[in-house]
């Protein structure tokens, strides 16, 4: 039996998740941890970050060490009518640091779902997004966006690429003020414009967010995602994750391979998303496939910036002290009892530097 | 309890005075000492001082809930966070100044020194210029006037510094104002209590105009 006390925080979420998804029907995906560099090449624009680690195999292939799940689990499936491809891994992944600008190895898990899906399929993965939060901590919110309703704002006032690309970086950062200030410059009209801000800064529980957006959703895309986001509210209405959604339209993805629905997800004492999902048909369909995707990750390498335990790590309950003139039969014993009976005891016979111990046995003083 | 990182300096009192005037005022702030940390409980508000570059840092790390920055710092940096208002403070303009007889006839690669890296690259990538940036970390009025380079991207704000060196303005690059920052996480957990503020220092930023 694994004491708790033992395990990081990332490990037990890993333990708690994978039973999740495999209660769900999700099956384990394992991978290699890395493939041929063209299959990342191909397919650069969908791969957060431009950097990716390469080497050559010993047949002269250029490798690359895996810097995303998704792809991978998108080769292994089929497209078949009715069928849906489930799958969770929990895997490692290679991708320069947001911060450091470096490499890192970063431990991701996740379910994917590729194959004939339909609106049951979105609202189930998104669920799984929200039970796998509240595996982990009971302080959790999951942001929901539609990019469907915002393609659709953005088509109705956006006059060309460049502008487009600005309005997206404004709505990214909730800048209202500056996306105003640029349908000024490009004499969008105002109605148009209020209803792109109006739109970024929405925010809030889905029950007080949807009746502004039926003011807002006017054209027939916008009213389909209006209709698929009301299904998803009802289903979500039935869970006990009813409180902790809310919708937050400045969450944006790479449109040429997501579509739909987007969602982060959070939880109180970590500085950023911890999980990250959403719908790739737009990819699948890039690729030549006839089935849609839809699928999340959970970030485990960020779950150390949670405080569990304030017990600072590296802490033993007993530290035994003893010398060359010790009987090692003793020692052997008195170690072994502690042990059994549930504490940490580190055998030395000089105290260490950054040893950090509860209580001190010293077998040396005993013996004098 | 909303933690607020300042940015040191007149901006960032002239900030803490628009906060104040929006009821989240905090007496010990305007005693001249060295303390960096200061709260009103009450209010459930704690400010700190830093380095103004250094905000959208504990901003985007999540010590900072909130965080003043200019348009500048910003757009240099690209930190994650939302800006969520225009404070309309420390207004200034971001500029490419020459010497007075400088002439871009566009045939050499254009020498440009600036601290702002990031601004002045996407500036001239935009117009497709060859540059060479020279980054400096301070007096670079000197460098065009010691033959460094041929243009300064920098901020302008009276035009006093580039006239006394001879300069003088040749394009501007944007408008600089501070902006309100927020942590994008925390912003989820403390949703009711950051839209009070943002609503209230807009109110003040109106009333400012």
């Amino acid at each position: 039996m694994i004491s708790k006390k033992i395990l990081k925080n990332e490990e037990r979420a890993v333990l708690a998740l994978r039973t999740l998804y495999r209660k769900h029907g999700y099956l384990p995906f394992k991978m290699n941890k890395f493939e041929e560099y063209d299959f990342y090449l191909e397919n650069r624009d969908f791969l957060p970050g431009d950097k990716i680690v390469t080497f050559y195999d010993t047949n002269g292939k250029l490798m690359a060490l895996r810097p995303d799940v998704t792809l991978s689990v998108i080769k292994q499936s089929e497209d078949i009518p009715g069928v849906k491809h489930r799958v969770y891994y929990d895997e490692f992944i290679y991708r320069t640091g947001r911060h450091t600008k470096r490499f890192k190895e970063m431990k991701q898990t996740g379910i994917e779902c590729i194959g004939d899906l339909d609106l049951y399929d979105i609202a189930e993965v998104l669920l799984l997004g929200a039970d796998s939060l509240a595996k982990i901590s009971p302080d959790y919110v999951v942001s929901i966006s539609h990019l469907g309703i915002l393609d659709s704002l953005l088509a109705d006032t956006c006059t060309d690429d460049s502008m487009r690309r600005r309005a997206l970086s404004y709505i990214k950062t909730k800048a209202a003020h500056e996306l105003e200030r640029l349908c000024h410059e490009h004499k969008v009209p105002e109605e148009k414009t209020q209803r792109l801000c109006k739109l970024v800064s929405l925010y809030g529980d889905l029950d007080s967010v949807l009746p502004q957006l039926e003011v807002l959703c006017i054209s027939d895309e916008s009213r389909d995602g209006l209709k698929e986001i009301k299904i998803i509210n009802k289903i979500i209405a039935s869970t006990e994750h009813r409180d902790k959604f809310v919708v937050d339209f400045s969450i944006v993805n790479d449109m040429d391979y997501y579509n739909n629905l987007l969602f982060q997800g959070f939880l109180k004492g970590i500085s950023e998303n911890v999980m990250v999902g959403g719908q790739y048909d737009r990819l699948l369909e890039k690729l030549g496939r006839e089935s849609r995707g839809v699928g999340f990750a959970v970030y485990l390498n960020k779950l150390d910036m949670l405080d569990y335990d304030k017990t600072p790590k590296g802490s033993l309950d007993y530290l035994i002290l003893y010398d060359n003139e010790e009987d090692i039969i003793d020692i052997s014993a008195r170690s072994r009892q502690l042990v059994d009976a549930g504490y940490s005891v580190s055998v030395q016979k000089a105290i260490p530097k950054k040893l950090r111990y509860d209580q001190i046995i010293d077998m040396r003083r005993e013996k004098n | 309890m909303v933690n607020v990182a300042l940015p040191k300096g007149r901006l960032g009192e002239k900030v803490y005075d628009l906060f104040e005037r929006a009821g989240y005022s905090c007496d010990e702030m305007h005693d001249k000492g060295r303390k960096l940390i200061f709260e009103n409980m009450e209010k459930g508000i704690r400010y700190f001082w830093v380095k103004p570059s250094d905000v959208p840092v504990y901003v985007e790390r999540g010590v900072a809930d909130l965080g003043i920055a200019g348009k500048d710092v910003l757009l240099e940096r690209h930190p994650d966070v939302y800006e969520l208002l225009d404070l309309a403070l420390g207004k200034c303009r971001m500029c490419v100044a020459a010497k007075a007889d400088f002439f871009d006839d566009g045939e050499k690669t254009l020498k440009v020194a600036t601290e702002f890296v990031n601004i002045a690259s996407e500036y001239y990538a935009r117009q497709g210029r060859d540059i060479d940036i020279i980054k400096l970390h301070g007096s670079v009025e000197l460098a065009p006037i010691l033959g460094l380079s041929d243009v300064i991207v920098d901020i302008v704000e009276t035009g006093t510094s580039l006239r006394e060196n001879n300069l003088v303005i040749t394009d501007e690059i944007l408008s600089i104002s501070a902006r309100l920052i927020a942590n994008k996480a925390n912003f989820k957990f403390k949703t009711k209590e950051i839209e009070d503020i943002v609503n209230l220092m807009r109110k003040q930023v109106k009333e400012n105009d």
